[in-house]
């Protein structure tokens, strides 16, 4: 059996879920950005599913991935500075020990 | 004609001194501001006589017409509405900025000496630079907004004038009154000026008045059929602009602010509150003459009647006084109400204007002798130190000069023969027996009442009883002296003046028309008024000349005319009671607990339930990232609910 169109929407589905599951549970940064990362994974999937299944003709889905790549790498790399200053600065990448910023 | 330059330059010189003294005279000019005021003053005084000269020398003989030489766009809304900044000239304006600038040089002459040792010796000249500036620029003004502008500079410089004094009590209630009182009745002026000038479309005198006494104008029409409470438009604007004339003029019952306002300076007084400020009302009146006097005679039928009023109330309650200021001012209010009914008597053009012509002609003699009257006041005020009548007597041995003049004056304002005050009285006298006999009879006893009054004054501060000798006031701060040049050399001067001015032909340089008027002394008819006026001197003579008894008795007999007098009618208490009790329980008490209830207690619910909320809701902003990623979500898939079931 070939897969079809549903087999992947469903694994991306599944996928987001599982990033936003761990992004709300974890209380490790890295693991958050992880999570945040496997959510973008999952947006691919659906393009490139999209793009395959739909429109074949066409090149828009695989551009836009190749563009949420680059810019998930770029995130990546601030988020980690970002995590770096603040293992500096209280000693901990615990995300509930940075919880200054309140009313 | 003379250049537009010079005319311009009359009322600007004494700007200039205003800012130049009100600027830097504490500093720089400690000494010397009172001498460039002066100078300045006699500059514009040089200028104002020969603009005057070559206004009625060079005009065609026996008609003085309305020039406009300079007229300034100031301010443009449209096309249609603009106010301008302009010069007037015709007669009366003429005639006034003479008195104006002769009057105020006087003044500042004698300042220079009355002054003298002042911690605000600069401060003050500046002050009079502005007023004589705010006044000639009132004089001279070509439309009827910047008459108005005017009119307010002249408001408020007399205020800050009358409040010079300004630790002392009795001086700010006073500056504060007459502030209040004329801007209360300029209110009217504001209004009145709104109706006539909507009325004719224009600001300006020359169209304004063209419009408004033409039978074929259609604006005439227009605003005659328009009516409120029974007065047409046109009869409700030009009492209204008669309200802020009688409020300036204090013509009663807005006259409570002038006897207060002589808490100011005495050179002040003489300036503002005797010779040109409050003339300006009857100045007013006589710009817009045609207007009153041939579209609304209704009004001027008003106006005579408040000046009679005026005239008698305030000669009786000058007859009590004991301040000699607060008598010259009640005298002032009584000679304005003369000038103010002679209008009301007068008519438009030909013989039928002789009141208009006596009108002005009274208030040029009446300017002359009634600032002689208060700077000779002055120079015994600073020989007493004491307003009171009862600290004076026997002065005429110490003050030869200040005798003399200020009897000259006291005959001048009595009307005896020939000083200033016979001939311009006369007149009014005259035009009032041709068109009004009651006002008449009130003007010939007030006249009477005038003499009578005038000569208390005079017995009771020259004559009376013996003055103290010199070497008995020695404890006091002595002065043994009438006061230097500058004090005495303004008072003989004014003295001159209020001798020979009664001999100007004044009807042919000054009418309502602009034509001249042959003006006659009718010997007969002066009789009567001459005789009651040498009655009230002698009866005068007979109670003040020495000290006696009679006047107690004379005051005991009439005992409740007398307090009522003295108590000035009980009018202030009447205003405080209005004031007080009804305005303030019945409008100013709801209206605060309106404010304070309704209008704040809206504003403050709406801070107090914003608070109230936030301090709910602040929780919400936790710092917990993961929550606000709970909240995030829960928002995507509310809304993603919304969109695709519900909201198709």
């Amino acid at each position: 059996m070939q897969p079809g169109l549903y087999h992947i929407l469903f694994i991306s589905a599944a996928l987001f879920f599982i990033g936003v599951y761990g992004f709300l549970t974890r209380r490790n940064l890295i693991t958050m950005l992880m999570s945040i990362e496997l959510i973008l994974n999952s947006v691919n999937l659906n393009f490139i599913a999209f793009n395959k299944y739909l429109w074949p003709g066409k090149m828009d889905g695989l551009f836009f991935t190749v563009f949420i790549i680059a810019i998930a790498a770029a995130e990546a790399a601030v988020a980690i500075a970002i995590i770096i200053n603040l293992y500096r600065s209280h000693n901990s990448i615990d995300v509930e020990n940075a919880e200054e910023l309140k009313y | 004609m003379p250049d537009a330059t010079i005319i311009a330059l009359i009322p600007l010189l004494p700007l200039a001194g205003f800012v130049l003294l009100g600027l830097f005279g504490r500093k720089y000019f400690k000494n010397s501001s009172g001498i460039i005021g002066t100078v300045l003053i006699l500059i514009s005084t040089i200028l104002a006589l020969y603009t005057a000269y070559t206004y009625f020398t060079t005009a065609n003989v026996g008609f003085y017409p309305r020039l406009v030489p300079v007229n300034y766009t100031w301010l443009r809304f449209s096309e249609n509405l603009s106010i301008d900044m302009g010069i007037l000239q015709d007669s009366i304006s003429m005639m006034m900025i003479v008195v104006v600038t002769f009057i105020s040089l006087m003044v500042h002459i004698y300042s220079l000496g009355y002054m003298k040792g002042e911690e605000r010796f600069s401060t003050f000249f500046s002050f009079l630079s502005l007023f004589t500036f705010s006044m000639l620029g009132l004089v001279i003004s070509s439309n009827l907004f910047q008459i108005y502008i005017f009119w307010e500079l002249v408001g408020v410089s007399s205020f800050l004038l009358i409040g010079y004094h300004y630790k002392k009590p009795s001086a700010v209630a006073a500056c504060k009154k007459a502030f209040i009182v004329t801007r209360f009745a300029d209110l009217g002026f504001l209004i009145g000026i709104l109706i006539l000038s909507f009325s004719s479309g224009t600001l300006d005198f020359n169209t304004l008045i063209a419009t408004l006494t033409s039978p074929e104008s259609g604006q005439l029409k227009t605003a005659a059929a328009s009516t409120f409470l029974g007065a047409s438009a046109l009869t409700w604007g030009a009492a209204l602009v008669f309200i802020g004339g009688a409020g300036k003029s204090a013509m009663f019952p807005l006259h409570i602010w002038l006897p207060d306002a002589m808490e100011g300076p005495t050179p002040v007084s003489a300036l503002i509150h005797a010779a040109t400020m409050v003339v300006a009302g009857v100045f007013l009146v006589a710009r817009l003459f045609p207007v009153f006097s041939i579209t609304t005679p209704g009004v001027l039928e008003i106006v005579g009647w408040v000046g009679a009023i005026s005239a008698i109330l305030a000669a009786i309650m000058a007859c009590t006084q004991t301040d000699i200021k607060r008598v010259l001012a009640y005298s002032t209010m009584s000679q304005i109400g003369f000038m103010m009914f002679a209008l009301g008597v007068s008519k438009y053009g030909g013989e039928g204007g002789l009141g208009y012509t006596a009108s002005m002609f009274h208030l040029f003699t009446h300017a002359m002798f009634k600032a002689l009257l208060f700077l000779a006041a002055g120079a015994v005020i600073h020989y007493v130190h004491s307003n009171e009548m009862k600290d004076m007597g026997g002065l005429r041995k110490y003050l030869p000069i200040t005798h003399i003049t200020f009897l000259i004056a006291c005959l001048a304002i009595a009307g005896v023969p020939p000083f200033a005050g016979f001939f311009s009285k006369e007149e009014i006298l005259l035009a009032a027996s041709q068109n009004n006999t009651i006002i008449y009879w009130i003007a010939l006893i007030t006249s009477g009442l005038t003499a009578f009054y005038m000569f208390r004054l005079y017995f009771s501060i020259f004559w009376n009883k013996p003055a103290p000798s010199p070497l008995e006031r020695a404890g006091s701060e002595v002065h043994h002296h009438e006061g230097g040049f500058a004090i005495t050399l303004p008072l003989v001067l004014l003295g001159i003046g209020t001798a020979a001015a009664g001999f100007i032909p004044f009807g042919k340089f000054v009418s309502s028309d602009g034509r001249a008027l042959e003006s006659h002394l009718h010997l007969q008819f002066s009789i009567a008024p001459v005789a009651l006026g040498l009655l009230g001197i002698f009866t005068a003579m007979w109670l003040y000349k020495k000290q006696n008894e009679r006047p107690e008795k004379l005051a005991a007999s009439l005992n409740g005319l007398y307090t009522s007098a003295y108590n000035k009618f009980y009018i202030d208490e009447i205003y405080l009671f209005i004031a007080k009790k009804i305005v303030f329980n019945l409008i100013g008490r709801p209206a605060a607990w309106f404010d304070k209830n309704i209008v704040d207690g809206l504003v403050n619910l709406t801070g107090n339930s914003t608070t109230a909320i936030s301090e709910k809701i602040k929780k919400v902003q936790s710092g917990k990232v993961q929550q606000y990623a709970i909240y995030f979500l829960a928002g995507v898939i509310g809304l993603a609910i919304l969109f695709i079931y519900i909201w198709k």
